[in-house]
């Protein structure tokens, strides 16, 4: 048996669509590790206006804002369950010796993971616009960049989970890795639908929250797969 | 020709180099800063403008330079590191990082300070302290990362990693401070921005950078011994050279 | 006659974890037909040295060859012909023991549902097929690691501690296969406490 005789058989699309299979099917063998953060989303978001006012002008304002910070604390929550699982049980070393591109499984994880967590978040969020007073008009900037920000997030926070997977009390690490490279994004989203909200066009916000994102999601599965490779050494 | 290079990089030969260099850095670094706080305080005019108050820049503008090199450095010796393996590389960023983080600090302390005068009050999201202070925090990432692993070794490659993943933020994130100041911002507030530079005030500036650069070289080349010494400490040069 | 070497090589690899040199020089060689076990006191670095041979751990010295090309530049070829079995079994728990199959064996070729199936018949655990991983017994999960193994069809196998968790039936088992392994012309270097009934092609390697 020579090195010619074994080329890999599986294409890298297949492989990823077995992986964003598997994944989904866990997400939905473990339904509470999908609806935790979502209920912190949105446990956060009342927080807010119990802390501050219940003057609904003054929620108005803060609403963007409020949202986004939400949303990004309760991504933060949701990352554990991306690699450390996999980590915990041996099966990262077998993904990673499956032949198949690191990038590539990286690629599919991240990918099934912003499905439960990110897009998850999206459908929730007209809950918490109505309940901050956020006006119909304003919906679609704050769908829209939402959805822009979370697939962002969950990129970044892939990065920050793949470094600490392998750590004791690497919650904290993460937050503290993650949350100053979020900041942009969070100017950008906030910045779109305040925009939007304050009645001014939010295109010039949105397109830079898109190329922000473009830019992560081009750059973000090598780090990320290079940050499993540390991680899988030990 | 590469064999020369991995020699120069041996813990051994950077430990000398290091120990050598540092009185050389520090005379210069100690000679600059004097002369450019001289020049800087007594004999620059006062700003039409500002008043004295402009005279912090002497020690803002480079500090804040400085925090931007030293992550840059930092950045680049993880970088060097990851892709050629070279181990004292690690050294250098890991030296590199707590002097970083100071300088971020000094910029931030001296950007309020200035602050006081031209705005009244300590602290008012001006984007270019709120950039500093974003920096800082991503130095605090990159500190708390390396140590928080077992193995050294793997720490260092993730701190490495991270360093070079908040150096491609770094552009990104100045921008979308100032975008996000730009949209908040009262017209009360003015930036902190650097005054008309004649000659008489620009060359106690330039003179402060080199002192600080300087002071940044002689500073790690100490704490690089320090790092070196205790990365290698189970090899037997370095219990020759602590028995002497 | 096929002229380019065939196997595993691996030259002097040197590791340390922290300050400790876990591995100093180790050398084997393992050409199909071979079965090579690697045994020695714990903490003598026996996981890490299977680590190294499959990739997922650089060694600071040495070098790791298959078919006579480091491992860096042929890294897909050679985990496709690789099977690894660590010390945990490394399967879901909330998959079934087919669905693990699948997902696991299906990235590194394409399996019917048919072949998972007779690879989980012939490891003696057919019935937990269909059952979620969490509910089998810990050596129900190892004999489902090993049909994992069997379902990969990958020449080189490499194991740490098949046996553990087996009664003696399942020692057996993992004999059989091997024998069987061996003699189609597969190689296999395994981490085992336990001597290998198996006299005939088995060399050892002992860690210090």
């Amino acid at each position: 048996m020579s090195t010619a005789d074994l080329e890999p058989q599986v294409s890298a699309l297949r492989a990823m669509t077995l992986i964003v299979g598997r994944e989904l099917r866990l997400s939905f063998r473990r339904p509470e590790q999908v609806l935790q953060p979502l209920v912190f989303f949105l446990i956060v978001t009342t927080l807010f206006p119990l802390g501050l006012s219940l003057q609904l002008s003054l929620l108005r304002d803060m609403a963007p804002g409020v949202l986004w910070v939400a949303a990004l604390l309760s991504s933060l929550l949701s990352l554990d369950a991306l690699f450390k699982g996999d980590a915990d049980d041996g099966t990262l070393d077998q993904l990673a010796l499956s032949g198949q591109s690191l990038t590539a499984i990286v690629l599919a994880k991240t990918a099934s993971h912003w499905l439960v967590s990110g897009a998850a978040l999206v459908l929730v969020s007209p809950l918490v616009g109505i309940a901050l007073g956020i006006p119909w008009g304003v919906f679609p900037t704050m769908l829209g960049s939402l959805a822009l920000g979370t697939l962002c997030l969950s990129w970044l926070g892939a990065i920050g989970a793949g470094l600490t997977v392998g750590l004791k009390r690497g919650n904290v690490l993460v937050s503290l890795v993650v949350l100053p490279l979020a900041m942009p994004l969070l100017i950008f989203g906030a910045g779109a639908t305040d925009r939007a909200a304050a009645g001014i066009s939010p295109a010039g916000a949105l397109y830079l929250l898109g190329s922000l994102c473009v830019f992560t999601c081009t750059l973000a599965p090598f780090a990320v797969a290079a940050a499993l490779r540390i991680t899988l050494e030990g | 020709m590469w064999t020369w290079f991995y020699k120069l990089a041996s813990p051994p030969s950077v430990y000398r180099t290091a120990t050598a260099l540092t009185p050389w850095f520090m005379t210069v670094a100690l000679i600059a800063i004097a002369c450019g706080l001289i020049g800087g305080l007594g004999f620059a005019p006062p700003d039409y403008q500002q008043g004295d108050a402009f005279r912090i820049i002497y020690v803002h503008v480079p500090s804040a330079y400085m925090s931007l090199f030293c992550y840059s450095a930092m950045a680049v010796a993880g970088a060097i590191g990851l892709i050629w393996r070279i181990k004292m590389s690690y050294a250098l960023a890991a030296a590199t990082a707590p002097i970083g983080a100071s300088f971020t600090a000094l910029a931030l302390v001296t950007g309020s300070l200035w602050g006081k005068p031209m705005w009244g009050t300590y602290w008012a999201w001006d984007p270019r302290l709120t950039s500093e202070l974003i920096l800082l925090f991503l130095y605090a990432g990159v500190m708390s990362l390396r140590p928080a692993f077992e193995d050294p070794a793997r720490g260092d490659r993730a701190a490495a990693l991270l360093s070079i993943v908040g150096f491609v933020n770094v552009p990104i994130i100045h921008f979308s401070v100032q975008w996000w100041n730009s949209l908040h911002q009262g017209s009360t507030i003015a930036k902190i921005g650097k005054p008309s530079m004649p000659g008489s005030m620009l060359w106690p500036l330039l003179t402060m950078l080199l002192g600080f650069t300087c002071f940044y070289a002689a500073v790690v080349c100490m704490r690089l011994r320090g790092e070196v010494l205790n990365r290698e400490r189970q090899s037997a040069w370095v219990r020759e050279a602590v028995k002497s | 006659m096929d002229s380019a070497p065939q196997g595993l090589t691996i030259e002097k690899i040197h590791v340390w974890r922290g300050d400790r040199h876990v591995l100093r020089g180790v050398s084997l060689i393992l050409q199909p037909g071979e079965l090579m076990q690697v045994t020695g006191p714990n903490g003598t670095g026996k996981t890490t040295l299977l680590r190294v041979a499959c990739g997922l751990l650089r060694p600071e010295q040495g070098s790791v060859a298959w078919c006579g090309r480091p491992i860096a530049g042929v890294r897909p070829q050679f985990h496709s012909a690789l099977a690894y079995a660590a010390h945990e079994p490394a399967l879901k728990g909330d998959l079934t023991a087919l669905e693990n199959l699948r997902y696991l064996v299906g990235l590194k070729r394409p399996v019917r549902t048919a072949e998972l199936e007779a690879a989980l018949e012939r490891t003696g655990v057919a019935p937990c097929a269909q059952l979620p991983v969490r509910v089998l017994s810990a050596g129900q999960r190892r004999r489902v690691a090993l049909a994992r193994v069997l379902a990969m069809r990958s020449p080189l196998w490499m194991l740490d501690e098949p046996f553990t968790n087996l009664d003696s039936a399942g020692s057996a088992l993992v004999t059989d296969l091997l024998r069987e392994h061996v003699s189609a012309a597969g190689m296999a270097l395994v981490v085992a406490h336990h001597d290998i009934a198996l006299s005939a092609r088995l060399r050892r390697l002992e860690l210090q």
